[in-house]
């Protein structure tokens, strides 16, 4: 089964620990509403699109409220520290979460205690945690978009904030920094660089990349980095090894957008419901 | 125009060499450090929003870096607004400094600005934020939550609700959409 962890802006929602139900139209966590809107429920939105289509269990989801204080991710940190090492997931995604090293690491050890251990995938915050931490390789994918492909390449930086002026956020740099990311072991094996050209790469370099069909107006709207995260995470837990996952997930996001027509104001509730179809053409076109 | 200075004045304040002199805030949140500029800065005091050195990173931090022999008066100063630093340190090794480029795309009826890892855009002519992208921290879709379907310069600023660097970003690409959308 596939399980996904991160947070919803309500600081009031406790730790939710379920199995995400849908039910007409709507996600349900342990009884809550969660609007996919951006997020993290982006992102489950996305899975359970594609686990849906790909006639999978809907995902687990480890949710709490954080509205950027940390108090939530740490208390989820705590709770899936203690239950990790007696459950069984086959793929575990962590997402907005705040970066904490210390909290990242103790999490992960739970991760690979589980027997057996699951596929591991980072986005958002807790990717930064993770190349922080110096774990990067224990992951079997990252999708960091340019920004943040900049922040794994640059083996100081801490945060994508503070990425260094010599690494320009250049997209016809991204082969180099990912080479860069490698080199200093700040990459999953995996990477899924999304961009105006989406890029699979491992180590060895650059092993596909998905540029068409371009649709402008997606680089303003939120939530599409998530829901490419989501989809490639049910892919993964479908049997895909990571690239080729990663690489359905940018081709299908792509068709997704295309069919949903966005203008820059689009919210991002419009692609996931183009998503089962987009999944179908994509498998079907790609080699 | 606090966090402008940040980005614009590039090579303003102290000199990245010969940080002796220079002593380092550090807080719990970011919002704690973006009070802590405010209030420094309004009382005149030479000071820096940076990163800190590898041995407190833990996160999303800030710290403010302040001349270290204005120590007590800057304790009193903060301490006058409510704030309390959780440690003050001596600087003993160089500061990351903030990525200071903005990129702007305009798509006809709307306009996207970007700071660092954050993305902000508005509707040229209602100046409506319609949306908010990018970032990794959790205070995130909370702020694009509070900021989409206002408009801009209406409802809290990103520094005003976020507490994350990312937070912090969103707020330069806010300030720097109010600059460019201004008459």
């Amino acid at each position: 089964m596939l399980a996904v962890a991160g947070t919803v802006p309500d600081p009031t929602v406790p730790v939710l620990d379920a199995v995400v139900e849908f039910a007409g139209g709507v996600l349900r966590v342990a009884g809550r509403e969660l609007p996919p809107d951006r997020g993290t429920p982006a992102l489950l939105g996305a899975a359970v699109a594609a686990c849906r289509f790909l006639e999978l269990s809907l995902p687990h989801a480890f949710l709490v409220g954080d509205e950027g204080l940390g108090r939530g991710s740490r208390a989820l940190y705590e709770r899936m520290v203690e239950v990790l090492p007696g459950r069984d997931f086959s793929t575990l995604a962590f997402h907005y979460l705040q970066p904490d090293v210390d909290w990242h690491n103790r999490v992960l050890f739970a991760a690979q205690s589980m027997a057996p251990a699951p596929a591991l995938i980072a986005d958002a915050g807790f990717m930064y945690a993770a190349k922080m931490s110096g774990q990067a390789g224990e992951y079997g994918l990252f999708t960091p978009d340019a920004g943040e492909l900049a922040f794994l390449a640059d083996e100081d930086a801490p945060h994508p904030f503070y990425t260094r002026g010599f690494i320009l956020q250049d997209e016809h740099r991204i082969p180099e920094l990912i080479a860069r990311a490698y080199a200093h072991g700040n990459a999953a094996a995996c990477l899924l660089v999304k961009g105006s050209t989406d890029r699979m790469a491992d180590c060895t370099g650059v092993l596909a990349e998905v540029s068409g069909p371009s649709v402008e107006a997606m680089e303003a709207m939120g939530g599409t980095g998530d829901t490419v995260t989501g989809m490639a995470c049910a892919l993964m837990e479908y049997g895909l090894p990571a690239p080729r996952a990663a690489q359905v997930a940018a081709q299908a996001n792509r068709y997704a957008g295309e069919a949903a027509r966005p203008t820059p104001a689009s919210q991002i509730g419009e692609l996931i419901a183009h998503i089962p179809a987009a999944l179908k053409r994509a498998l079907e076109e790609l080699p | 125009m606090a966090f402008f200075d940040l980005f614009r004045k590039k090579g303003s304040g102290p000199r990245p060499d010969g940080r002796a002199d220079r002593g380092l805030l550090v807080f719990e949140h970011t919002s704690e450090v973006i009070r802590a500029e405010k209030v420094l800065k309004d009382s005149g005091r030479e000071i820096r929003v940076m990163g800190p050195p590898p041995e407190i990173q833990k996160g999303c931090d800030l710290v403010v870096e302040f001349p270290l022999m204005e120590k007590l008066d800057v304790q009193r100063v903060l301490a006058g607004a409510g704030l309390s630093p959780l440690e003050i340190v001596p600087v003993t090794g160089p500061l990351l400094a903030p990525v200071d480029l903005f990129q702007v795309k305009d798509f006809g009826d709307h306009l996207m600005v970007r700071a660092a890892n954050m993305k902000l855009t508005v509707d040229k002519q209602t100046l409506v934020i319609v949306n908010v992208s990018g970032g990794g921290c959790p205070d995130v879709p909370y702020i694009a939550a509070r900021l989409i379907g206002q408009r801009l310069g209406e409802g809290p600023a990103p520094r005003e609700i976020g507490h994350t660097l990312c937070g912090y970003a969103l707020d330069l690409a806010y300030e720097e959409m109010v600059r460019r959308c201004s008459p």
